[in-house]
């Protein structure tokens, strides 16, 4: 063992991972803050606005991104994995696999003339594959470090050892093919998970048609559809001819409080869903919405007031039910069937887009990650802590904050951030 | 005086400004503007090639004023300024002007006018970019000892985060005992936990610890200083006594409102939630059937809140009860049933597996009580029912204290329209107040379980515990001074001053103002009453914004 560390080790770069962070190195705390991506920002730069303000979601991360890069005490380790971890609480040695960006980030000033030379088109994950992009790429615009990485399962050169055309327009000589993935031993006293969420994949459900019908969407697809820096540069425009959609359904509960998927409640699709509707009206005040839900759960500061304002200012219905099915009519719209609570009757509105309310899971890669570490997981995958100690995992010196532990919304991962940075602060000053 | 060369940078904000204004026209102008020397348009000035840009501009360009023209200063300026200073520029030399948030978001149908509109403001900061002088910044000590208002679960919680990392804390609680709203809770969801041992086992953590000194029947009197020094003063009955702390961090709970007037409310046999823990924990609970009432008193017109508690409260008194008694009735008239996250929704669905009915109102149609039965239109069956009960128990939503509003006046913090502790930012700032060296957590803030309670007084210590880390916090030049020679001593700016920080003191030349430079926000509430123009605004300077009244004049 390396010996007693004051530092910590915080896994994953999105809204809860940097808060963290931002606190302990803020305290004067040396931080390790890993990202499995090329860059940090994780499911918050995804989103357009944000509820109950409708803050732009960009805008509010962007500066505590530039924070997080240029604070003296935070080590950022983006495209990396922690592959190993000994020790315990005060003194764990974890071994952090470092993947090769194959582009020297001291060098690369983000100007994209590589990319607009690349031949390779694949879709980009950011944007929810509604975009294509080259496989020397930025992850997105306002990513930090703003810097380009290469796709090593599509680049053509590590693939078929041919192209490496990037490189001979590349001014800066930043393109780097002789980058080898690296093992970085680091040393800390604690241990801040913060890997975030995996979203349903909604295919499974049958009936609600998903990627049979073009004009079926996921909130996270919408989310990008409507964002400016989006792929149609904020035109909500329907996927299948591109014409903007005034009939939009949301339907909630989406692999949610469903017994054959996920039991529990995602908490925050209530919220997301008519925020999402009401910036389809400020795009065009033609547009109505459908919402279809089984109980409003709006109980955070300003959430009812959400609801109603949405109600009487934004051209949103709220109608309790689950949606049966979605079928579809000879020009692509979405036909949403839904039994009405009151009549038990059967009834369908058609829309021209639906957006289903997906759940928010437990990452993939979590029992995984779980085993590395050696801390326990829920019943459904999640980081498990308890009521009275939420923020502690199975083992001391590890701790849990935002999605990775339950579906939380942005401030409540905010202050479980802040908390788990005052735990694993309290767990290095032993 | 040194030739001034204004930089310009033009934000498109991926199009959320670039889409509605013409921003090639921007750039135009504002080259034509006295002292540019150079204007850039980016897409994105905030990413971190365009700050290197503005950085590359100060040492190649020579710049020695920045102006960016972009979203809003609100969340961007710290890092602009931020970025000058890498640069080796004094940050007070950057100008924000503000294009997005009042011109293109506003003006998004108008693009030729609202350019036009652009222009001027793009105008008005350069012009005062010009007279802009270069201001340090001074640090002042902070005190590291916590002041925890609250002696709840929340505030026990914080203060031995913060004493495990070393801190002194005070501890203020109003009543007798510590434990707050968890003494009047008898079993704790989902974990079925007795509250009193979870409140016995952190009093007597707090009490073994030395670095806790623990005030019971005590209630703040007065507060002054800022972040790093504060006097408290407190108050325990005739006694008072001053606490000199460096942070506050206010914990005081909520209180449950009393339905008094609401379905035969009568505190026997039409009780509340809290009063149903108090019978479960004498185990005096006989009756067959009851009905529980949600949403008395919230999500109506006065109230238009949910109180987030009150759904999980039902299910556990509700599973409580049946687990007692398997032969008892429970119903439970509901609008929404909030069970979110992993635990609740199975909650939720052992209460329905136990027995326990569920009834689905409308406020359209509210329950009535009457002859001991309730009468409610059930929107699921779509009729009216009637449920004969021994006993109905209400639940009404938590509010903010009584006297929250007093102690926020004493604190200078906000509270919102239900008289709870108003954060500093809703998404990104959820335990901290705008007012440096104060933060907010628990149920003070909003309704929240334990768990809540617990995490956000975590992440209240993590707040608090930042300055005290840090051990000094830098104050802001951008204050006011008092010219002496012109000062009078009538002391209008101290009666008009909202924040305690401008105080008439007998000095050489008689009574003078004197400015607390850590209290000061640069408001300028003082300068703008002083009869004397005796008072300044350092980096607001009358020169300063002049500058910008011709521009704006040209434009209309």
């Amino acid at each position: 063992m390396a010996g007693k560390s004051e530092a910590v080790l915080v896994i994953g770069g999105g809204i809860a991972g940097i808060q963290a962070a931002l606190d302990l190195g803020d305290m004067g705390i040396k931080v390790h803050l890993v990202e499995k991506k090329p860059a940090i920002g994780g499911r918050m730069a995804q989103l357009d606005k944000t509820f109950p303000t409708n803050d732009c979601s960009i805008c509010i991360l962007a500066p505590k991104l530039a924070d997080c890069f240029r604070h003296p005490n935070i080590a950022l380790h983006t495209l990396s994995e922690v592959k190993e971890v000994t020790g315990q609480i005060g003194d764990f040695l974890v071994r952090l696999r470092r993947n090769a960006r194959f582009v020297d980030e001291e060098k690369c000033v983000n100007c994209g003339d590589c990319a607009a030379k690349c031949p390779v088109k694949v879709p980009d994950e950011f944007d929810m594959g509604l975009r294509r992009r080259e496989a020397i790429y930025p992850y997105y615009l306002q990513g930090v470090p703003s810097v380009m990485a290469i796709d090593r399962e599509h680049c053509l050169y590590l693939t078929r050892d041919v192209c490496r055309i990037c490189e001979r327009f590349c001014t800066r000589e930043a393109i780097d093919f002789e980058q080898k993935d690296t093992d970085v031993m680091v040393n800390v006293g604690a241990i801040i998970i913060a890997t975030g969420f995996d979203l349903y994949d909604p295919s499974g459900i049958l009936q609600y048609g998903y990627k049979r019908y073009r004009n079926v969407i996921t909130s996270l697809e919408y989310e990008r559809l409507i964002c400016a820096s989006g792929p149609t540069g904020g035109h909500l425009v329907r996927p299948s001819d591109n014409k903007p959609a005034e009939k939009i359904a949301f339907v909630q509960c989406v692999g949610s409080r469903d017994f054959k998927n996920n039991r529990y409640c995602s908490s925050v699709c209530c919220m997301h869903a008519t925020k999402e509707a009401m910036l389809a009206y400020e795009h065009d005040p033609r547009v109505k919405s459908y919402i279809f839900y089984m109980d409003l759960r709006a109980a955070g500061k300003g959430f009812q007031e959400y609801i109603a304002r949405g109600e009487r200012d934004y051209n949103i219905s709220y109608i309790r039910g689950r949606a049966a099915k979605i079928t579809e009519d000879h020009d692509e719209n979405p036909i949403v069937w839904y039994e009405e609570a009151e009549s038990s009757k059967t009834n369908k509105i058609a829309v021209e887009l639906a957006v289903l309310a997906t759940s928010l899971m437990p990452r993939s890669d979590a029992v995984d990650l779980s085993e590395i570490l050696g801390v326990e997981l829920d019943e459904y995958n999640f980081f498990k802590t308890d009521p009275l100690s939420p923020l502690d995992t199975t083992r001391p010196g590890i701790f849990a904050c935002g999605c990775c532990r339950e579906p939380t919304d942005i401030p409540e991962s905010v202050a479980q951030a802040s908390g788990a940075a005052a735990r694993a602060a309290e767990a290095v000053s032993r | 005086m040194k030739e001034v060369r204004v930089g310009v940078f033009i934000c498109h904000c991926g199009t959320n400004i670039g889409g509605f204004l013409d921003v090639p026209g921007l750039v135009k102008y504002a080259l034509n503007l006295p002292y540019v020397v150079f204007v850039q348009d980016n897409k994105y000035t905030c990413s971190e090639s365009g700050l290197t840009e503005i950085k590359n501009a100060i040492a190649e360009e020579r710049l020695n004023r920045v102006v960016v023209a972009s979203c809003t200063p609100r969340t961007h300026e710290p890092l602009f300024k931020s970025t000058c200073k890498d640069a080796g520029l004094n940050p007070y030399l950057f100008q924000f002007v503000n294009i997005r948030d009042q011109c293109s978001w506003v003006h998004m149908q108008e693009r030729e006018r609202a350019t036009e509109k652009a222009k001027a403001l793009i105008g008005m900061g350069v012009a005062r970019a010009a007279l802009l002088e270069p201001l340090e910044e001074t640090a002042v000590e902070v005190n590291p000892c916590a002041l925890v208002l609250g002696g709840g679960i929340t505030g026990m919680t914080c203060a031995l985060s913060l004493a495990n990392r070393g801190f002194d804390v005070k501890l203020v609680e109003k009543e007798d005992q510590m434990g707050g709203t968890l003494n009047r809770l008898y079993k704790l969801y989902p974990t079925g936990e007795e509250a009193s041992k979870l409140v016995r086992a952190k009093i007597k953590e707090i009490e073994k610890n030395p670095k806790i000194e623990v005030f019971t029947t005590s209630e703040v009197e007065e507060v002054e200083g800022f972040v790093g020094n504060y006097d408290v003063t407190i108050r325990r009955g005739e006694k008072k006594r001053i606490l000199s702390v460096g942070v506050i961090i206010v914990a005081t709970g909520a209180e449950t409102l009393k339905p008094v007037g609401m379905y035969g409310y009568d505190g026997e046999n039409v009780i509340t939630q809290l009063e149903l823990e108090q019978m479960l924990k004498k185990g005096r609970i006989s009756a067959e059937s009851v009905v529980m009432i949600q949403c008395v008193g919230s999500r109506d017109e006065k109230r238009v809140y949910c109180s987030k508690v009150c759904c999980p409260t039902a299910l556990k008194n509700a599973i409580l009860i049946k687990e007692a008694n398997q032969d008892a009735q429970v119903f439970v008239l509901y609008r929404d049933m909030v069970a979110q996250g992993t635990t609740y929704e199975d909650y939720y669905a052992e209460a329905r597996e136990t027995g326990i009915t569920f009834v689905k109102y409308s406020p359209e149609r509210q329950p009535v009580v009457q002859n001991r039965s309730v009468r409610v239109y059930d929107e699921l069956l779509g009729e009216e029912i009637i449920l004969p009960f021994d006993l109905v128990v209400l639940s009404p939503p938590m509010v903010a204290r009584r006297d929250s509003a007093n102690l926020a006046q004493k604190l200078k913090v906000p509270v919102d329209e239900y008289g709870f502790f108003l954060e500093a930012h809703v998404k990104l700032r959820p335990v901290d107040f705008a007012t440096d060296g104060i933060y907010v957590c628990g149920c003070a803030h909003w309704p929240t379980n334990v768990s809540e309670s617990v995490f956000q007084a975590y992440g209240a210590a993590s707040r608090a515990s930042i300055p005290m880390s840090v051990g000094h916090v830098k104050t802001e030049p951008s204050i006011s001074v008092v010219d002496e020679d012109e000062c009078s001593g009538c002391g209008l700016c101290e009666m008009t001053c909202p924040f305690n920080a401008i105080r008439v003191e007998e000095t050489e030349k008689g009574r003078k103002a004197k400015v607390i430079a850590a209290s000061c926000k640069g408001c300028g509430a003082c300068g703008a009453g002083c009869p004397q123009q005796a008072i300044t605004m350092r980096h607001f300077t009358d020169e300063q914004l002049l500058a910008q009244v011709i521009p704006l004049a040209e434009a209309i």
